[in-house]
């Protein structure tokens, strides 16, 4: 059992970019996130490992809007957003490609991406199509097909891209590499992380995928609801991995 | 023959009402899951905005004004119903969200209230209505303004004897005024209880002769109006933003909201849309034949058995089920079928007229077509044309 539970080093400079404090959500009445607290800075990209079924999704989704914490607050750019609609969230910026991607199914790929665009904050800044097209060359051929016909692959980065071109401040990933064969991963982690350089945007990534985890610079252990590590991925321990990782 | 592709033109023309109102019904359906038992009522609202804009045009000097009258009345129409429909979603269905037998009755009870409401109103009605409204939101704004701090229960006795006071105040006064008199100009009911009719322009009379066969012009109107709403509202969904984004919510609204799209505009503008559509066809009912509080009624029905034929949301399923429903109805109903075969003088057919002439009034019309549906959604539960492929979402 590992309990190096580290308050996060919040530096006074920066507002952080999504910070969670004490955070208790349920499910009716089953208690599923116990006091969690997180906080993710401008770039930074956070990793969530946990096993199956400890309310990884759960903080998402929290985070996300779909869900209301019975207590605690989440502050996102400094302004706490709990009483704000899952819409209203994602024009501030929280950019989301959950579990199962969760592609429109009839809706081809071009409109699935169009409705990325919803959540654009600033016109002026400029559509990201053809950003995306570089990022996601394999989207380019597929612009007319229905987006529930295509591969799990495709749909992640789909869901991906999709999520992009809303141009958010901060990209919650839900396991994007859950059932999917490991030269896509690859693709998507290079994907990501050159989206990571290229825009300097926060990252909140749920993943299992070891290789995919080492990317982040920070990592949350969680377990039955609760956060009960955190630290530098660089310090990964073996235990840690051996703990947390379905590797 | 003539007798049948003249009642195959009437059929064609009651589906494309059907489909008209149905359209409506079915985007609604598809995106919200409720089921507006107040759409029929929706309908009759277009067709009464229709009779009041005629008269309008009678008080302008008739001529050029009652010819071109229905262009102005069909915006209307659309309008007045768009605007009670989103009145309607605001208030009410929103707040009865997933809770689809709760909305089921609240519908039901409006619709029975835009009836009883066609009938009893007259200045001193709506100046009770007037007077409520001002007085209940009004004291309402007043309170959440000027609200003492921490009122705490007091809160809730005070809205509780705003409301009590708005009620018993705009009742006494809608009584005081309408108690003038039948003919006071408080008292005057707008439309009496009995149906009204609606004169069709001048061009719309008459018809187009095709050899024996006469089509009446303003069949030959409604149909084409089918046709310019179907274009729209194909137009609308498919190429239009707000179209996009009542598709993205219809298919997973979770999703749609986390994307930035804001859903609860979504339901109130498809609402309003349904419901606009709906007023467009009640002004055309008006073309054949009198208007009355129970207008809606007699289509509401075969409108539903359309949206279920045809498949919810489903364009072409709703077109071809509209045509089907409207023209077998009205070819059973009139009695034209079992004339038809009779004249064809077959005698081993008598069984099947003999059938068809018990079924030959427009309400046996109705049971045997709902047989017919009813056997139909034995084969095919999921409608005429059930999606197919991955993209299903079963
Ligand atoms: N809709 C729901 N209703 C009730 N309980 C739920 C619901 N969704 C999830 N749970 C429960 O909440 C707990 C946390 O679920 P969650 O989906 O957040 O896990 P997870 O960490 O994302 O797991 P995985 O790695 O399998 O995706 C689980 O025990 C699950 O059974
Ligand atoms: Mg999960």
């Amino acid at each position: 059992m590992v309990s190096t539970l580290t308050t996060p080093q919040t530096p006074a400079t920066a507002n952080p970019m999504l910070h969670l404090q004490g955070l208790d959500v349920y499910y009716g009445e089953s208690h599923i996130l116990r006091q969690v607290d997180l906080t993710i800075l401008p770039g930074q990209m956070v990793c969530l490992i946990g096993r199956n079924g400890v309310g990884k999704t759960t903080l998402l989704k929290s985070v996300m809007g779909l869900l209301q914490p019975r207590q605690g607050n989440i502050f996102y750019q400094g302004q706490s957003i709990v009483r704000r609609s899952p819409d209203q969230r994602a024009k501030l910026g929280i950019g989301y490609v959950p579990q199962g991607r969760e592609i429109i199914p009839r809706l081809t790929v071009q409109e699935n991406l169009q409705l990325g665009r919803e959540a654009q904050r600033e016109r002026k800044g400029g559509d990201r199509f053809d950003e995306m097209m570089d990022l996601f060359p394999a989207l380019k051929d597929l612009l007319q097909r229905m987006g529930g016909d295509l591969s799990g692959g495709q749909q992640q980065q789909l869901a991906i891209a999709r999520a992009l071109m809303g141009r958010p401040s901060l990209l919650m990933l839900d396991e994007p590499t859950e059932g999917i064969q490991p030269s896509i991963i690859l693709e998507i982690e290079a994907a990501v992380r050159r989206t990571i350089e290229t825009t300097g945007i926060s990252v909140l990534l749920v993943e299992q995928h070891l290789h995919f985890v080492q990317q982040a610079d920070r990592y949350y252990a969680m377990q039955r609801g609760g956060i009960v590590a955190s630290g530098s991925t660089e310090e990964l321990s073996q235990d840690i991995i051996q703990e947390f990782l379905s590797v | 023959m003539s007798l049948f592709a003249s009642s195959l033109f009437d059929g064609i023309s009651i589906g494309a009402v059907l489909l008209m109102s149905a359209l409506g019904l079915s985007i609604v359906f598809g995106l919200m899951g409720v089921i507006n038992l107040a759409h029929g009522e929706m309908m009759m609202l277009g067709a009464y905005t229709t009779y009041v804009v005629q008269n309008g045009a009678k008080a302008l000097g008739g001529g050029l004004w009652l010819n071109l009258y229905i262009f102005p009345a069909l915006v209307l129409a659309f309008v007045v119903a768009a605007l009670v429909g989103l009145f309607l979603e605001r208030n009410i269905i929103r707040l009865l969200y997933g809770r689809p037998l709760e909305t089921l009755l609240a519908t039901w009870g409006v619709s029975l209230i835009l009836r009883q409401f066609v009938r009893s109103v007259s200045w001193g009605f709506v100046a009770g209505l007037v007077i409520f409204a001002v007085l209940f939101w009004g004291g309402r704004w007043v309170l959440q303004r000027f609200r003492p701090g921490g009122l705490g229960r007091m809160h809730q006795g005070a809205i509780a004897l705003i409301t009590l006071l708005s009620i018993g105040i705009s009742v006494t006064a809608g009584y005081g005024l309408t108690g003038l008199g039948e003919t006071s100009f408080w008292g005057k009911l707008w439309f009496s209880a009995r149906n009204v009719d609606v004169t069709p322009p001048g061009w719309l009379q008459g018809g187009l002769s095709l050899g024996t066969v006469t089509l009446p012009y303003a069949r030959l109107f409604i149909i084409s109006l089918m046709v310019v709403c179907l274009v729209g509202i194909y137009w609308f969904l498919q190429r239009s933003p707000w179209g996009l984004r009542i598709r993205a919510v219809t298919q997973n609204r979770q999703m749609s909201a986390c994307l930035g799209i804001p859903t609860d505009r979504v339901d109130a503008l498809a609402f309003a849309l349904g419901s606009g559509l709906a007023g467009v066809a009640g002004c055309a009912v008006t073309l054949l034949g009198s208007v009355g509080p129970n207008l809606g009624s007699n289509y509401i029905v075969d409108a539903f058995m359309v949206v279920v034929v045809g498949g919810v949301g489903q364009l072409l399923g709703s077109i071809v089920a509209a045509m089907g429903i409207g023209i077998t109805s009205y070819l059973i109903g009139s009695g034209t079928l079992g004339f038809v075969l009779s004249n064809m003088g077959a005698s081993f057919l008598q069984p099947v007229i003999d059938i068809l002439d018990f079924f030959a009034t427009s309400s046996m019309a109705k049971v045997m077509i709902f047989a017919l549906i009813i056997g139909f959604l034995q084969i095919r539960p999921a409608g005429l044309f059930p999606q197919q492929g991955r993209s299903v979402d079963v």
